[in-house]
């Protein structure tokens, strides 16, 4: 193992075959380094120019009991030459570490491909923990179906990290490194981010650096220098992004990254109350980073401490955000009717995750749309925004803080686990040229004149007086009020004024909103209507149906609650209309109590994001028979 | 700069007062307005939050900045402000079901934070505006509307509790006793830190003379002893009576069968809580109940600054935060 591939991009003497995009996924132990193989892969392909997309999927235990179903944690990639809106379906490759990881995955690799086995992890007590007879690498069947390459890991990065003089337990713990060298040859990666990221995380253990060092380029030389591998590929450098500067982003930390931006813009410092929760909980790691930035995080004694910790901020004039994920917001329900009848500004969101209560706590879904939309007492409607994707969040984050501040009121977010872990390529903007947000707040009198606290501008907001003004001292509170003087009305016409002012309040943002947009025609055939973290796999599979020659369009929505003033008029305009969710069909009861347009429903509880196919195949089901001939063969093709 | 001289009457809002007639709130409300104006704090830079209860109405009847919010959580609101805007003096309203029911979990956790704001708790030992029920601090064995058979609940102390939170002002007063209660609440509008003052407070509608023997002059000498600090605990109609540390625990002793120095003298700065927790779990009848400060311990990091000042360091080591140089730190790529 002389080789050296040192370089930014390693050549190869064997037979190297460009595709377009490649779909992997890598699977082990939870604590085999999983994560943190992919994370490296996809910031690498990033980096190499591709588009990406990933999809982290790990149980909830924290270290579920290794070598058995349970514990595989996983973590799936799709990088790729031309642009992409989904971490892929089927896989073109996947590297398992045990059986456990194999026999929970395979079912995804399609034919023909990549199989990629740590032998050293196939052995009697490994076959009895994932609670198989004898060894699935052995099943002739599979010899049959996919390409597989039997490596055994854990002996060679024994040998390749012997000089280190490391125990054999921490040696061993190095094989993550073996099997990332080997992909990374398989798919003509440059080991340079991963060797700038070994030298940054054990630079302080000099020892275990070199030995991460000695692994990663053993498994690289593995593939270069080995019989087994007849060719490598490589994915060339996406053409179709826009230009600029661009680096790969998290959800969860693009919605950190949007909530400090739009500080900034509105010249505020940043108060984030909150609870930990899975998954949003990074979302509090990345905002207590930047204190600097004049950003204070409460770690609050619960949920409701944190939403209302967040609604005193929001009083005293800062920018307040609580956020937290089902059955915490569930818990924060009472504060956000006292958030939406203080008619205070501030953001709450809500990353989703399996229900109900605790549910599937690591795994995604979109269940909380209807509990957000009408999850407190009385009436107390809110606006409802959703990210579509993880770059999104960072928009969508300064969006709501623009609608929170011009109408007065909180606005939730709805994220869910699949964006908030998932990572795309971000185009860096250029701080100067965002928008500002401009707040005023009311200016002090030295007149002791009677301050109208609900006194309503033309978007019926009310003024955000902050205490420490002198003149407008005013007392806020949940009884209901009189508008204007904000004083406690117990009267029944009032109580309805009110009602009726604030529901008109939040259905007025749909004049400051942009009007829907289509891809495809704005009426015919099929019309898909997604929310929130499906949109790559709707987007895609429209796509790939209206390649295959079928007249569907595809409709996002960014603004849920209120929605755009045109999607009535758009829903009417189509001869079905598909809604695919990650739940029982929640925005398909919006959309039909309130256009009264009979959608389709595509729905799926599973704890996992749709497959294309599976939409492809929904779609197909429902489009108009004489277009569909041509197509369905043709869509076959691209699947298969 | 002068600040112009307010009087009581400025504390005044424009809103109707409508606690029942009689009800001890009243006092409280009256020495508030009486207190403030002595502190120079303007009235735009006050804050009172209140949960939910009959005192909890009482941030409507200030001419400050006040919110009303919901049941138990006034700590946490009165968290969130006084962390963003540690330039305000803020007050939290509460009573004993508001404050040790539902909101105990919050109670404890502003003590232990020492946050900067002061806790009024108006402990009537009843839930007044749900109409009579037990609270938290109820007698064993009364009978109310929701306890027939009477009430099987063990009451709790709320200055135990406050400084078993590690609470650094903690102290009781009693509405009747009006010139104590202002004092009190001028001592914890002075403290830096979490202060809590429990008033004894009656309602004469669900819960009348509960505590009537700390509440009526003739009867206060006898069962409650005034702490103040560096004297001896001496009650009684003639200053007859002391309070003496025996072993580990506290006994009532004749100030004529001991000598001066045997009876206990009081220390509120002491910041070991031992002695301050046993004054604080004397009981009528057994033991005279005291008032006034039992703890004022100074010098304790408050929340709010901490808050603030990890900030400003963070400023200072890091210099202050550039989001475009933050946007492009790390492994970036460019498109053409």
């Amino acid at each position: 193992m002389t080789s050296n591939p040192n370089s930014s991009n390693p050549t190869t003497a064997k037979n190297v075959k460009t595709v377009s995009g490649i779909t992997v996924r890598l699977a082990g132990d939870s604590g085999d380094g999983m994560q943190l193989l992919g994370t490296q892969l996809t910031n690498t392909s990033a980096l190499a120019g591709n588009d990406v997309a990933t999809f982290p999927d790990f149980p909830a235990e924290i270290r579920a009991p290794r070598g058995t179903r349970a514990g595989v944690s996983g973590f799936q990639v799709q990088f790729a030459s031309e642009e992409i809106f989904t971490p892929g379906d089927q896989l073109d490759a996947l590297v398992v570490m045990n059986p456990a990881a194999m026999v929970t995955n395979l079912g995804d690799l399609r034919k023909g491909g990549i199989l990629i086995a740590n032998v050293d992890g196939f052995n009697e007590k490994e076959f009895k923990l994932a609670k198989l007879e004898s060894d699935p690498l052995e099943a002739n069947v599979i010899e049959e179906t996919y390409r597989i390459f039997k490596v055994p890991m854990t002996t060679l990065t024994r040998t390749a990290v012997a000089e280190h003089g490391l125990s054999q337990k921490v040696a061993d713990r190095c094989k993550n490194f073996f099997a990332m060298g080997l992909v990374y040859w398989l798919f003509g990666r440059s080991l340079d981010t991963t060797l700038r990221f070994i030298e940054d995380k054990f630079g302080r253990k000099p020892d275990i650096a070199a030995a991460n060092v000695a692994a990663l380029r053993a498994g690289w030389a593995y593939g270069e220098t080995t019989e087994a591998f007849g060719e490598s590929f490589q994915v060339e450098a996406a053409a179709t992004l826009e230009s600029g500067t661009y680096r790969n982003m998290m959800g969860n930390q693009a919605l950190a990254w949007g909530l400090v931006t739009a500080a900034h813009l509105s010249g505020k410092d940043l108060f984030y109350g909150t609870y930990p929760i899975t998954p949003a909980s990074d979302i509090l790691h990345e905002l207590s980073k930047y204190k600097n930035f004049g950003v204070k995080t409460l770690q609050a004694e619960d949920e409701i401490a944190a939403v209302c910790a967040t609604i005193g901020a929001a009083f005293g004039g800062t920018m307040a955000v609580t956020a937290s994920s089902g059955p915490g917001i569930a818990l924060k329900a009472e504060g956000m009717g006292l958030g939406m009848i203080l008619e205070l500004p501030m953001i709450v969101i809500n990353v989703q995750r399996g229900g109900p209560s605790t549910g599937l706590p690591t795994k995604t879904e979109q269940s909380d749309l209807l509990q957000c939309m009408f999850g407190r007492n009385g009436e107390a409607p809110l606006p409802i925004l959703a990210p579509r994707s993880p770059a999104d969040c960072f928009d969508i984050a300064i969006e709501a803080w623009r609608i929170a501040t011009e109408c007065m009121c909180p606005v939730m977010l709805l994220s869910d686990g699949y964006i908030a872990n998932g990572s795309e390529p971000w185009r860096i903007p250029d701080l100067g040229s965002m928008p500002k947000i401009t707040i005023n707040h009311p200016a002090g009198t030295d007149l002791d004149e009677p301050f109208l606290p609900y006194a309503r501008d033309e978007f019926l907001a009310r003024p955000w007086a902050i205490p420490g003004t002198p003149g407008l001292m005013h007392r806020v509170g949940g009884l209901e009020k009189q508008d204007g003087t904000g004083n406690v009305s117990y009267d029944p016409a009032n109580h309805q004024h009110m009602t009726n002012t604030r529901a008109a309040k939040i259905d007025r943002i749909a004049e400051r909103i942009p009007e829907q947009d289509v891809f495809g025609e704005t009426s015919g055939d099929v019309l898909v209507v997604s929310w929130g973290g499906t949109y790559g796999a709707c987007h895609t599979a429209v796509k790939r149906c209206r390649d295959a020659g079928h007249q569907v369009s595809h409709a996002h929505l960014r603004y849920i609650h209120p929605m755009p003033n045109n999607i009535g008029d758009l829903l009417q305009s189509f001869k079905t209309v598909i809604v695919p969710e990650l739940n029982m069909g929640q925005l398909r009861m919006l959309l039909r109590s309130k256009y009264l347009v009979d959608c389709v429903g595509v729905n799926k509880v599973q704890g996992k994001p749709f497959a294309v196919t599976e939409l492809v195949d929904a779609i197909e089901a429902r489009v108009t028979p004489q277009a569909s001939s041509k197509g369905k063969a043709a869509v076959q093709s691209r699947a298969g | 700069m002068t600040l112009p001289v307010l009087k009581a009457a400025d504390f005044a809002s424009d809103q109707d007062v409508r606690w029942c007639p009689g009800c001890g709130d009243y006092s409280i409300l009256a020495q508030m307005k009486k207190v403030l104006p002595d502190l120079g704090v303007p009235r735009e830079k006050i804050v009172f939050i209140s949960g939910i209860g009959c005192s909890s109405r009482f941030p409507y009847y200030m001419n400050t900045y006040g919110m009303h919010s919901i049941h138990g959580r006034a700590p946490t609101f009165a968290t969130g402000l006084k962390s963003t805007r540690p330039d305000l003096m803020v007050w939290v309203i509460t009573g004993d079901g508001d404050a040790l029911s539902i909101g105990g979990n919050h109670f404890i956790h502003a003590l232990r934070r020492n946050i900067d704001v002061n806790i009024v708790l108006f402990n009537n030992r009843i839930y007044g505006l749900t109409k009579g029920q037990y609270s938290p601090t109820s007698s064993e064995g009364q009978i109310t509307k929701s306890t027939p058979m009477g009430s099987i609940d063990h009451p709790l102390n709320p200055l135990s509790l406050a400084l078993a939170a590690e609470g650094t002002f903690v102290a009781r007063s009693i509405d009747a006793h009006v010139k104590h209660l202002g004092e009190m609440l001028k001592r914890a509008a002075e403290h830096k830190g979490t202060s809590l003052v429990e008033v004894y407070q009656n309602c004469n509608v669900f819960n009348d003379g509960a505590m009537a023997y700390a509440q009526e002059k003739k009867q206060r000498a006898e069962n409650v002893v005034e702490l103040e600090h560096g004297k001896p605990l001496i009650f009684g109609t003639n200053s007859d009576k002391g309070v003496r540390l025996v072993g580990n625990r506290l006994e009532v002793v004749n100030v004529a069968d001991v000598a001066v120095d045997d009876l206990l003298i009081h220390d509120e700065k002491e910041p070991n809580p031992a002695i301050q927790m046993m004054l604080a779990r004397m009981r009528y009848p057994e033991m005279p109940e005291p008032i006034g400060v039992l703890r004022s311990v100074e010098g304790v990091a408050t929340y709010n600054d901490q808050i603030n000042e990890q900030v400003q360091r963070a400023k200072e080591t890091k210099g202050p935060g550039d989001l475009q140089e933050l946007f492009t730190r790390g492994d970036t790529w460019e498109v053409a």
